[in-house]
């Protein structure tokens, strides 16, 4: 998933002030810019005639905190429970108002299998609300959302929460398989002398632990070893992909420093501190991060763990109505949740490339152009995945080649990309970042004014997905 | 030639006012000479020397490369502002394939050959010796000559970085051309790897893949290839390399990498103890003793090898190199090395298709019957793109056919050469079924069911009642006539034969019969299949036997007829084996089947009558009674004990053979004569279906018989063996044992012809 590694990262020495100040300046100055420009879109809305329309109430996340901090001592449904309520708590929502709930995650904790049923339970949601779990590596909440958007779509329910929760404190580690074996054995074992000669058959090697795998299953490559092959393929530097990092820090901080934020809830976490800030946004200096080693293909590889997503604990949750539902309920939504793709390639040499093939295909449906959106937030893995990306947005050999189209989509505009930051810098907790990206694709559409937003991921496996947001009339 | 020389003079002198420029200015420049093989640009302060050969698929070590790579070496060393050099190919896939081996066939004596090898010994000295450093970048195969420039960079001023792509490999196979590594690898390569891996390394002329080669000190950093990017993943990998390469030279230089391995604990005590003389005596010994049981002393080139190795390690580099370029040369000259270049250039024909691309291609097969034969037909396909049903008529023997082939891939996981992965998503394109669902899809089938005309009138008939009119009906038989079988068949130009060699996972040989109706688009097919299952193949006219199954038959009833004449088996096998045979007669006679091989004998028997007789059927056939089969059913010469390698004579045989009992005539019945009756008649059988027309060429028949029947690869095939044995000398041997035995042993018309006029050859 992402890199195992981040520890070298912590040690650097945070902000380069005169950096960070250098760069917000830069950035404001070219959001004016955009407020001035008045554009002319293809489609006046993306609404369909005999298609229900389908919003975003709300959205909120913990803060996503470095794995092995504060929430070290809790479970993964306890994250997601802190959502949930923070949800409620938020949206003043009743506790029986809605019909279903879905959560996606990554990691499972064997013990919570079912994490929404367990975590929706906890927060104090009515027991007759069903609730069910879903995976797709980092897209999971994405895919937890779009599920809820389909049941509205289709008429079963009305009003849905959707979420996600990724908790890499503590992840399962399990007996070997010879062990396992060896267990289960000796549970069906009658005599005492069956249980001897099996607890005799038990040799040093079978108490080897198996650790969940960091590598892909199909090519048993692991994640940042493939994006370094990835970067190399598309020419990525070092130095763009330490800019990338910084670039994201930078605006994280930014971000964070002028609340912008908002999704993020404040959570006291039992027998800790009350937690409301993310903690893994270190915005520091080009020459710190040149000077870490790479972390996966040594000693000429590119992607460092200052330059990767680190590993992440936390939760999100939203809550989706059809629009009618939301009216009646007397909500102001925030956004129409509009067309929305899953793709998927070879999960070699294409793993990381969903938002290239998403991108073009989601637009298409919707009608749009990439000038017609206005936030763009792509889910940023690794920043030699997000530059490689974007260098095959840019490329007529790879669309005709590869995707069998005939021109290239063309690269987002950097002044509308990730602005308050990213996976990079906010943490990535796989399961729950898909709903960080439309929450915050709302609220910078709220924030800046714009009317179409766009929102990509990558995910374990090859796959993609992207989803385009209509910001909800003013 | 005068020109392009002329040329690569002028190009060196405009190189030269370049350097004095750049030396002065300090920008950063490229310059491309005219050089056709070996080009360099500087890169900053590296020289990049690419490597490409124009006229060739892959770079050797040709005269005109050696010549340029030197000229190109000379310069980088004297040019002042290249501080290192990276030494790259321009060829996907391959590094350098080895040395010219036309260069040293036109070599006409020893002494030649040696001054080839005392002028690549030399040119690789000149690199050891270069002061500056040298990073070698490999992507694809480096060979022989190829691993060798490598190690003329063993000194100080070497980094090697491989790409870790299947495709690169890195290998001293000149063994297998009956050579020895001549250009300082016998000398450098011990010093790499230490004794006992260069020993392995040489005297089996494996390929070693990147990542072992990185464990074992061949490399030193590794590349993963690249996937889709702005370029081809094939073309963006040779640039990721190079530029890899570039900086591992640049780090060289500011002494961020050492070029000095440490040394592992292991290794400290392996060097150690190699360093007792006695201890490498002994490792003299046991690989001198090894390579004499394995080759029997047929193969004078790794006894060659082991002897340079010893006098370089014993007495000096200097008797070492000599040593190396005085064997070399002896051993370019020795019938061996000439047979094994023969059949490597047979091979690489062989692996061509003479009838073109076929119409469609064959994307789904169906294989009948699934057998050791089906199943094995089914694994060498499914891997390779194509999908395949293997059908058979009952539960059990699809069951025991698919087992079959999921080991087959299994065991490939278990040695890691592919994943779980790449295994489960190899055997979802094969179905198992009793039916014949799916059938109307299918371009070609393969039937592989019972030897019998009955039954495969049965098949054919059922099957081109479901399969569409395109579909090729191929028949996996070893002795029954193609246009026999054809004779049941609507559309007798989609019918052609494909014989297999079991175990066919491994045997490399197809041979493919066509019929006087098989048309050529159906031949095109086959081979196209064939190649695709990567096998070598011979394709050749229609008769009883063909030709493979026709060769061995007199071969195998002339060992029956030496057994009644009170040979054992064990001295059978010997005496086989040490003719060169990989596999002794009685124990082929087992592992074919005795059942097979009676089956064969008897319908070869009606079909030529009396010169296919010799031994007496009915030993065969009464051995099969008692159930004596051969390996498969535990009985045949020998008694097969399972988890047992050792095996002994089947007691039951002795009786059975002094029931059959031929007194032998001492005229003919010496250890030689026997491996000569046993030979000639395989020889002059083959013969004679290059003269009937069976066969298309001598090639051909020397490569049916290597790789299908296991003829003495030394002796390179019948055909090679008759123009090295001299037809006439044959002849004379065959005269004398066609007195005693009569009409087997007469000398086919074309055999005479040779005997007669001894310009007569099959190779030129």
């Amino acid at each position: 998933m992402a890199s195992m590694l981040m520890n070298p990262l912590r040690s650097c020495p945070p902000v380069n002030a005169a950096w960070a100040v250098q760069y917000a300046t830069r950035s404001l100055s070219t959001s004016v810019h955009l407020h001035a420009q008045v554009q002319t879109k293809s489609k006046k809305t993306l609404a369909k005639p005999g298609v229900k329309n389908i919003v975003l109430v709300d959205g909120v996340r913990t803060p996503f905190l470095t794995s092995g901090t504060t929430y070290a001592d809790l479970m993964p449904h306890d994250l997601a429970r802190a959502a949930l309520q923070g949800l409620l708590h938020r949206t003043s929502l009743p506790k029986d108002a809605v019909d279903y709930v879905i959560y996606g995650t990554v990691i499972q904790e064997v013990k919570t299998s079912n994490v929404a049923r367990e975590a929706s339970l906890g927060a104090g949601f009515s027991d007759k609300i069903p609730c069910h779990t879903v995976t797709m590596a980092c897209i999971s909440s994405n895919v937890a959302m779009t599920t809820g958007a389909g049941m509205i779509a289709a008429g079963q329910c009305d009003a849905i929460v959707a979420g996600g929760v990724e908790f890499m404190s503590d992840v399962p580690i399990r007996h070997s398989r010879k062990m396992r074996k060896t267990m289960l054995a000796l549970n069906r074992a009658k005599t005492l002398g069956q249980r001897l000669s099996l607890i005799g058959s038990i040799r040093m090697a079978h108490l080897t632990p198996e650790l969940p795998a960091v590598a892909e299953f199909s090519t048993a490559e692991t994640m940042g070893h493939s994006a370094d092959r990835l970067a190399a393929a598309f020419g990525v530097s070092r130095l763009e992909q330490d800019e990338f990092a910084l670039r994201s820090h930078t605006l994280a901080k930014q971000a964070q420093d002028s609340g912008l934020l908002s999704d993020v809830i404040s959570f006291k976490v039992p027998g800790r501190d009350m937690v409301s800030k993310d903690n893994g946004i270190r915005p520091s200096s080009m020459e710190q991060l040149a000077k870490l080693k790479p972390a996966f293909i040594k000693p000429h590889g590119t992607v460092t763990a200052a330059n990767s997503s680190f590993l992440t604990d936390g939760a999100s949750a939203v809550l989706i109505m059809s629009e009618e539902k939301a009216l009646a309920m007397g909500y102001k939504p925030k956004a129409y949740l509009r067309d929305f793709v899953y793709v998927s390639q070879d999960p070699k040499d294409q793993l990381l490339l969903g938002p290239t093939y998403g991108t073009p295909k989601v637009l298409e449906r919707a009608g749009l152009t990439m000038n017609d959106i206005d936030v763009f937030e792509f889910h940023e893995a690794f920043a030699g995945q997000i530059m490689a990306n974007l260098k095959a947005m840019d490329s007529d050999w790879f669309a005709q080649t590869y995707m069998g189209r005939k021109t290239k989509v063309g690269t987002p505009p950097m002044e509308k990309f990730n602005l308050w930051g990213g996976s990079l810098s906010l943490g990535h907790p796989f399961g729950a970042t898909g709903c960080r990206l439309v929450t915050t694709v709302a609220h910078r559409l709220q924030k800046e004014g714009g009317q179409y937003g766009l929102v990509a991921a990558c995910a374990a496996g090859g796959q993609g997905h992207a989803m385009v947001i209509e910001a909800y009339p003013q | 030639m005068a020109s392009l020389r002329a040329l690569g003079a002028l190009s060196r002198v405009t190189a030269r006012r370049y350097n004095v420029m750049s030396g002065t200015l300090c920008v950063m420049y490229s310059h491309f000479s005219v050089r056709s093989f070996v080009n360099y640009e500087v890169k900053e302060d590296v020289a990049v020397i690419r490597m490409n050969d124009p006229n060739s698929k892959v770079n050797t070590l040709s005269v005109q490369m050696q010549t340029e790579m030197t000229e190109v070496f000379n310069e980088v060393l004297a040019n002042n502002a290249v501080q290192s050099a990276v030494l790259i190919s321009s060829k996907p896939g391959c590094f350098i394939a080895g040395a010219d081996i036309n260069m040293i066939q036109a070599c006409k004596t020893a002494e030649e050959v040696t001054k080839l090898s005392q002028e690549g010994q030399k040119m690789f000295e000149r690199i050891e010796n270069s002061p500056k450093p040298i990073v070698a970048a490999i992507n694809g195969s480096c060979l022989g000559g190829g691993l060798e420039t490598n190690l003329g960079l063993i000194s100080s001023t070497i980094y090697r970085v491989a790409t870790k792509s299947k495709k690169t490999v890195l290998g001293t196979p000149e063994v297998m051309l009956g050579l020895l590594p001549g250009a300082g690898g016998t000398q450098r390569l011990p010093k790499m790897v230490g004794i006992p891996g260069a020993f392995d390394m040489m005297l089996t002329g494996k390929n070693i893949r990147a990542d072992k080669a990185k464990k074992m000190g061949l490399v030193h950093q590794l590349v993963d290839p690249l996937g889709p990017g702005l370029k081809s993943p094939e073309e963006r990998t040779i640039e990721y390399l190079e530029e890899v390469a570039i900086q591992c030279a640049k780090d060289i230089v500011n002494k961020k990498i050492a070029l000095t391995r440490k040394k592992g604990l292991m290794q400290k005590a392996q060097d150690y103890v190699l360093g007792i003389e006695f201890v490498r005596q002994q490792i003299y010994k046991t690989v001198t003793g090894k390579v004499m049981k394995m080759s029997k002393g047929l193969y004078p080139a790794p006894l060659k090898i082991i002897e340079t190795v010893k006098a370089g390690l014993e007495q000096g580099p200097d008797s070492g190199y000599l040593a190396e370029a005085q064997n070399f040369g002896k051993l370019a000259m020795t019938s061996e090395s000439n047979a094994l270049i023969g059949l490597y250039h047979g091979q690489v024909a062989c692996k061509k298709n003479r009838f073109g691309v076929p119409e469609r291609p064959v994307k789904n097969l169906a294989i009948l019957g699934a057998g050791l034969m089906g199943a094995g037909i089914a694994q060498v396909t499914v891997d390779k793109g194509i999908n395949t049903i293997l059908k058979d008529t009952m539960v059990d023997g699809l069951s025991r056919g698919q087992q079959q082939v999921y080991k087959g891939f299994n065991d490939k996981t278990k040695k890691k050469t592919i994943t779980s992965f790449e295994r489960d998503s190899i055997l979802s394109s094969l179905t198992g079924q009793l039916d014949y669902k799916g059938f109307e899809k299918v371009d070609m089938v393969i039937e592989a069911v019972f030897e019998d005309l009955n039954i495969k009138h049965k098949v054919i008939k059922e099957v081109e009642a479901v399969i569409s009119p395109h579909c090729i009906f191929a028949t996996n038989t070893s002795a029954l006539p193609i246009k026999d079988i054809a004779a049941a068949s609507k559309r007798p130009e989609k019918v052609i034969g494909m014989h297999y060699f079991s175990p066919v996972d491994k045997m490399q040989l197809l041979e493919i019969i066509t019929t006087d109706k098989t048309s050529k688009d159906t031949t095109a097919s086959a081979v196209a299949v064939g190649l695709k299952q990567g096998k070598v193949i011979i394709v050749v006219g229609d008769g009883p036997g063909f030709y493979t199954t026709r060769c061995l038959a007199p071969m195998l009833a002339e060992a029956v007829r030496v057994l009644q004449e009170g040979v054992d088996p064990k001295k059978l096998d010997a005496l086989t084996t040490g003719f060169g045979f990989p596999v002794g007669a009685a124990t082929l006679a087992d592992e074919v089947g005795i059942d097979v091989a009676a089956h064969v004998a008897e319908d070869l028997g009606k079909a030529f009558g009396s010169r296919f007789g010799g031994g007496n059927v009915e030993v065969l056939k009464t051995m099969v009674e008692k159930g004596f089969k051969g390996r498969k059913s535990g009985k045949g010469c020998y008694v097969y004990t399972p988890g047992l390698k050792s095996k002994d004579v089947n007691p039951d045989l002795e009786d059975l053979l002094e029931k059959y009992k031929l007194a032998a005539n001492p005229s003919v019945s010496s250890d030689s004569d026997v491996q000569f009756r046993l030979v000639s008649r395989f020889v002059n059988e083959a013969v004679m279906c290059l003269q009937e027309g069976i066969l298309n060429g001598p090639v051909e028949g020397d490569i049916g018989a290597v790789f299908g029947l296991g003829f003495p690869p030394c002796l390179g095939g019948p055909f090679r063996f008759v123009d090295t044995f001299g037809a006439d000398k044959l002849v004379e041997k065959m005269r004398r044992f066609e007195h005693v035995y009569g009409n087997q042993f007469t000398p086919c018309q074309l055999l005479l012809d040779h005997a007669k006029d001894s310009n007569k050859r099959f190779h030129k």
